[in-house]
């Protein structure tokens, strides 16, 4: 089974963990303000590019913490994993924990 | 209708989700030894191991909280168990959850934090002997050799597909507490007789 680093319990199986989609999708400042075509992009459009991806992930079976990771979804290599309000790490530099 | 009357209280005994299986964990082979230890009082703990209630939550319990991920720590008769960055399992003893709870909430006071009895979410299961790694093994991928996983350790994690909380208790790493929620502790149970029927002969 493919392993997936925890920011905070370190490498579990990936079965420990639930997929939370794109990460670093800011909730809208003034949602009254925007027009429908802004607010359904908000809510239902998604970037879906093939290779590496910054995603949400809870660690379900383990402490239960969100946390961010980037994947690769063409290969599933997981790249990197950060705690929530850590930046995203520039790829290249930062091996995954 | 009788003359002498019996309380309610003197009939009626709690019932633990365990009740009644301890035959089948005695009829185990004897390289491990399975006991429920049943009614422990457990808190859970919300605070922020920083600020200014995690120290006076450590003068209640008689020891600072575990920050390390993955580990607990003894403190009397008290178990500290780490269950995130900002939260902690308490054990206690049996009937000690309503005194601890109100002296946790007093330590806490008007700082950010929480204290909840969770006693009667989980029960929990002592497995002792030299095969425990080998009986755990058959359903857990943690490495729980000592060297990996020293005395104190405690990982939240799948065993069979059900979440459970294994605390190392010992060096030798062959002395654990498990921690399983009420409605998965009879499946739980079961699955470890299950695989502990095959342990046979010596360590
Ligand atoms: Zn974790």
């Amino acid at each position: 089974m493919q392993l997936i680093s925890c920011p905070w319990c370190g490498p579990r199986e990936e079965a420990e963990y639930h997929y939370g989609g794109q990460a670093h999708v800011a909730y809208p400042h003034d949602v009254g303000a925007m027009s429908d075509a802004d607010w359904a992009d908000y809510l239902f459009f998604r970037d879906n590019p093939r290779g590496p991806f910054a995603e949400r992930w809870v660690h379900a079976a383990g402490c239960r913490r969100w946390f961010n990771a980037v994947r690769d979804t063409g290969t599933h290599e997981v790249l990197a994993v950060y705690r929530i309000g850590e930046p995203q790490p520039e790829l290249g530099t930062q091996a995954s924990r | 209708m009788t003359a002498e009357h019996v309380s309610p209280s003197k009939l009626l005994r709690p019932l633990s989700p365990l009740d009644g299986w301890q035959a089948a964990f005695d009829a185990l082979p004897n390289v491990v030894a399975v006991t429920e230890i049943a009614f422990m009082a457990q808190l859970n703990l919300r605070v922020d191991p920083s600020g200014p209630a995690a120290g006076a939550v450590a003068k209640v319990l008689g020891s600072a909280l575990p920050t390390q991920p993955c580990s607990s720590t003894r403190s009397g008769e008290y178990q500290l168990l780490w269950l995130g960055p900002d939260e902690w399992l308490i054990l206690a003893p049996e009937g000690a959850g309503p005194e601890l709870e109100t002296a946790l909430r007093e330590a806490i006071g008007g700082e950010p934090g929480a204290v909840t009895d969770v006693s009667a979410q989980r029960t929990t299961l002592a497995l002792s002997g030299c095969a425990s790694r080998e009986l755990l093994a058959k359903g857990c991928s943690i490495d729980l050799h000592p060297k990996v996983s020293p005395m104190g350790t405690c990982v939240q994690t799948l065993v069979a597909q059900t979440g459970i909380i294994i605390v190392a208790r010992d060096e030798t790493a062959s002395d654990f507490l498990l921690v399983v929620r009420a409605s998965f502790a009879q499946y739980f149970a079961a699955w470890l007789i299950d695989a502990g029927v095959e342990l046979t002969g010596a360590c």
